[in-house]
């Protein structure tokens, strides 16, 4: 019931080479103080977009493998993220990984497939602070979903969020939909853009179809999870049984 | 621990039709995404099936007393115009999916869908039946409350500025700025 009472506003940004939509719902989202919030999360994107870029040649990742600066020198959370990267590769028995292919043969540090759920996750934070307001950020289709933790968690009046599962073979329809109060939903398949997906066991990138979407707490080990689960085996597949408690995942 | 993830997937979903959103178009508002129809997917038993689609014309989802899609093959029971309240049952039409043939009944009281069932549902290969083991299946209050779902966001593979422009969230973004 409250989803359809309350008022809504959307923001959309092109941030981090992908657009970004931030919808709020609640009795206060066109206050001074909502439109700071949202600002100060697009705020953060772009700073992670500063330090890990691979498409911006002064980001502290492309001067790291430069060699112009030591992991030191780097802003710390380029250290964090090789850590992440490495937990994530024991995690999913090596199908996700953040070493990938350069141009010359051989493999660099490249921890794009973890920053974005990783920047949503900590954006968020300036959201969370808006009382009676509940937000989901659509991060070029990974989607992330909270509240202020003064809005009811369930019903009565809760905020659900219908998020619907893009169709990975017509992408103009929805094959499925979850109700979502709170947490994050990825999707990892190659229909938006051809194979762009890095097999780490066979060194090719990945050509076949169809979409994995991967559900739970955080958007960093949603995202990465539907990664690993698209291109990995069954190894993987018998990790995410394991190594993921509270992420749930669909195949289409 | 209620405030977490609660899956709608669907053993039946509600499959919204993109009336193809473009943007010399953007005064048309996103409810004309009202053609909506029914497709099963099969979550339930076996495995996934992609762009299952019943094979008649999309009809409006809320017509009372009527099938939201699919052809009507096997009514148990015969409609009434005014809505009566006995229970009727529709089977889709068996689709091929990539995955094999995925066929859906539903039981519709009153207009409403009351329960969902997969009359054929793919094998799948072994990989796909193992990391839906993990998926939580959907039961059919789920799917029953999808019926009057709108969506608030889409997720899918990561699309690039270009392919934003056209697509569902776009729309949907549009909607309410």
């Amino acid at each position: 019931m409250a989803r359809d009472v309350l008022p809504r506003k959307a923001w959309v940004e092109h941030v981090m080479g992908m657009p970004v939509s931030i919808h709020l719902r609640g009795d206060d989202v066109s206050s001074l103080r909502a439109a700071r919030a949202v600002s100060a999360t697009f705020d953060v994107l772009r700073e992670m977009d500063r330090i890990f870029s691979t498409y911006r040649a002064d980001s502290d990742v492309l001067r790291l493998r430069r060699g112009e600066l030591t992991l030191q020198q780097c802003h710390p959370l380029v250290g964090e993220a090789l850590a992440i990267g490495e937990e994530a590769a024991r995690r999913t028995a090596g199908a996700f990984t953040t070493l990938l292919p350069e141009g010359d043969g051989g493999l660099g540090f490249d921890p794009t497939g973890l920053v974005k759920g990783w920047a949503v996750d900590r954006a968020a934070g300036a959201l969370r602070e808006l009382s009676r307001v509940s937000f989901c950020i659509n991060a070029g289709g990974d989607v992330l979903v909270d509240a202020a933790p003064d809005l009811p968690a369930s019903d009565p009046g809760a905020v659900t969020w219908r998020v619907g599962i893009e169709d990975p073979g017509d992408r103009s329809r929805i094959a499925a939909t979850l109700s979502v109060t709170s947490g994050a939903i990825a999707t990892s398949g190659t229909a938006a853009r051809g194979a762009h997906l890095y097999d780490p066991a066979t060194g090719a990138m990945v050509g076949r179809v169809g979409s994995v979407t991967v559900a739970g707490p955080t958007l960093l080990w949603a995202d990465v999870w539907a990664t690993a689960l698209f291109v990995g085996g069954p190894a993987t597949v018998l990790s995410f049984g394991t190594e993921a408690p509270g992420y749930r995942s669909l195949t289409l | 621990m209620r405030r977490i993830v609660t899956w709608a997937m669907s053993t039946l979903t509600v499959l919204v039709l993109l009336f193809s959103y473009n943007t010399s178009r953007s005064s048309q508002p996103v409810a004309t995404a009202d053609t909506r129809r029914l497709a099963g997917t099969s979550q339930q038993a076996n495995g996934p099936a992609a762009g299952v689609s019943p094979g008649q014309q999309p009809q409006p989802a809320q017509a009372p007393g009527g099938a939201p899609a699919g052809s009507s093959s096997k009514p148990s029971a015969p409609s009434s115009p005014s809505g009566s309240t006995a229970p009727k049952t529709v089977a889709g039409d068996p689709v091929m999916t990539p995955y094999g043939p995925v066929q859906v009944q539903i039981t519709l009281q009153n207009g409403r869908i009351t329960s969902a069932d997969a009359l054929q549902a793919p094998s799948g290969s072994g990989r796909d039946q193992m990391i839906n083991s993990q998926a939580v299946p959907v039961y059919n209050e789920e799917a029953v409350t999808a019926q009057s779902a709108t969506i608030d966001v889409v997720s899918g593979a990561t699309y690039t500025y270009d392919g934003y422009v056209q697509s569902l969230q776009s729309a949907i973004d549009r909607s309410h700025q």
